[in-house]
């Protein structure tokens, strides 16, 4: 998994991103074990507290549960990952929306715009007549 | 118990004063950034709470001690300039500090010059200057120190380096210790500091968690210095 940090977030929150990433992409697979928090920390480069901070809320929301020995495990729920995933496309698709509209189209132009994208990529790209 | 505490600690070099009422807590199981400009006051509070300085007035308490004998058994220091032996190989050195330091885990050093394809017989003379702060750093926290004192640790080191650097410093975590690291190179350790020290011609001026300032202000620790610290 590859992390990556931006500058105007706290870190805890780009973690819990990141990892509902790696949960609804099957990175980490429903049922899995995830690593200890010191290895999750490691491989992200971050403070071993802002990943417990992350998972801790991670499994408030209930995506993933820990087991008191055995450790932190992806849940089994294949609904609520489904949501998850619903909840990060709809943030790409509101910052999408966000920048098209500032660059000065409607609705129905974007929505078109769209379908040519992803219906006609072969036939390169299209100019966007503005 | 705070693993380090300052109370109105003032220190002065001659009539000109380098720590200035300083007052500031660490807590065991943080990752603490003593941030500041070059001269502003970070190494003197590093040698002051290692006992290489006394300070002029005020206090500095190691676990609850004045710095000394006792608290030297649970400091680990990494000077800014390579203080090991050049003349020891690796095997001489990890006996220099197994010798010294009833805390040193020889086994978790050996580990990680393993890793690194250190070899035993290899003198510390013969590595680059990235190879010997990576020994270096490796010594120091190899020992199962109370308060990790760490001076510059990605000073003059190439980017690799300095996530190796980094990530040993997260792998060795201990919820039990808390470990200082000054440096200005904040954007670079930002992500692995839970609070930040930022301290200015030998006053603190901020101590706040680095998720609070990315919450509150919108930006990063190092976004907050370069305003903050504007020449």
């Amino acid at each position: 998994m590859k992390w990556q940090f931006s500058n105007d977030a706290p870190i805890y929150t780009q973690l819990i991103q990141q990892i509902k990433v790696g949960i609804v992409s099957g990175g980490f697979p429903p049922g899995e074990r995830l690593p200890s928090v010191r290895d999750l920390a490691t491989e992200a480069g971050v403070n071993p507290n802002t990943m417990q901070r992350a998972l801790m809320e991670l499994e408030r929301d209930g995506l993933v549960y820990s087991q008191r020995t055995a450790g932190r495990f992806v849940t089994e729920d294949k609904a609520m990952i489904e949501t998850a995933k619903r909840g990060l496309a709809e943030r790409h698709i509101k910052t999408f929306l966000a920048a098209m509209t500032n660059l000065g189209f409607q609705r129905e132009e974007i929505v078109s715009l769209l379908r040519q994208e992803s219906g006609e990529e072969e036939t390169a790209h299209v100019g966007s007549g503005m | 118990m705070s693993v380090l505490e300052c109370k109105d600690l003032c220190k002065n070099y001659g009539h000109a004063p380098a720590l200035d009422q300083v007052s500031l807590a660490v807590e065991p199981g943080h990752i603490v950034g003593l941030l500041g400009p070059n001269g502003s006051g970070k190494t003197t509070l590093i040698k002051l709470a290692n006992g290489l300085l006394t300070p002029t007035s005020g206090e500095i308490l190691v676990c609850g001690m004045r710095p000394g004998k006792e608290t030297h058994a649970c400091v680990s220091y990494l000077p800014e300039r390579t203080a090991i032996p050049t003349w020891m190989s690796t095997a001489q050195l990890l006996d220099f500090y197994g010798d010294f330091y009833a805390d040193f885990r020889r086994d978790a050093a050996e580990e990680m010059l393993a890793h690194l394809n250190i070899q035993p017989r290899q003198r510390i003379k013969q590595m680059s200057k990235g190879t010997r702060e990576k020994v270096q750093l490796i010594m120091v926290m190899s020992r199962a120190a109370k308060l990790y004192l760490l001076d510059e640790p990605i000073g003059g080191v190439d980017p690799a380096t300095r996530d190796y650097i980094l990530s040993t410093i997260i792998g060795n975590y201990n919820p039990e210790a808390a470990v200082v690291i000054s440096t200005h190179l904040i954007s670079d350790v930002e992500k692995v500091l839970d609070e930040v020290i930022f301290i200015n011609q030998g006053r603190v001026v901020l101590q706040s968690s680095v998720d609070q300032i990315r919450e509150e202000k919108g930006m990063s620790v190092d976004e907050l210095f370069r305003e903050v610290f504007k020449c």
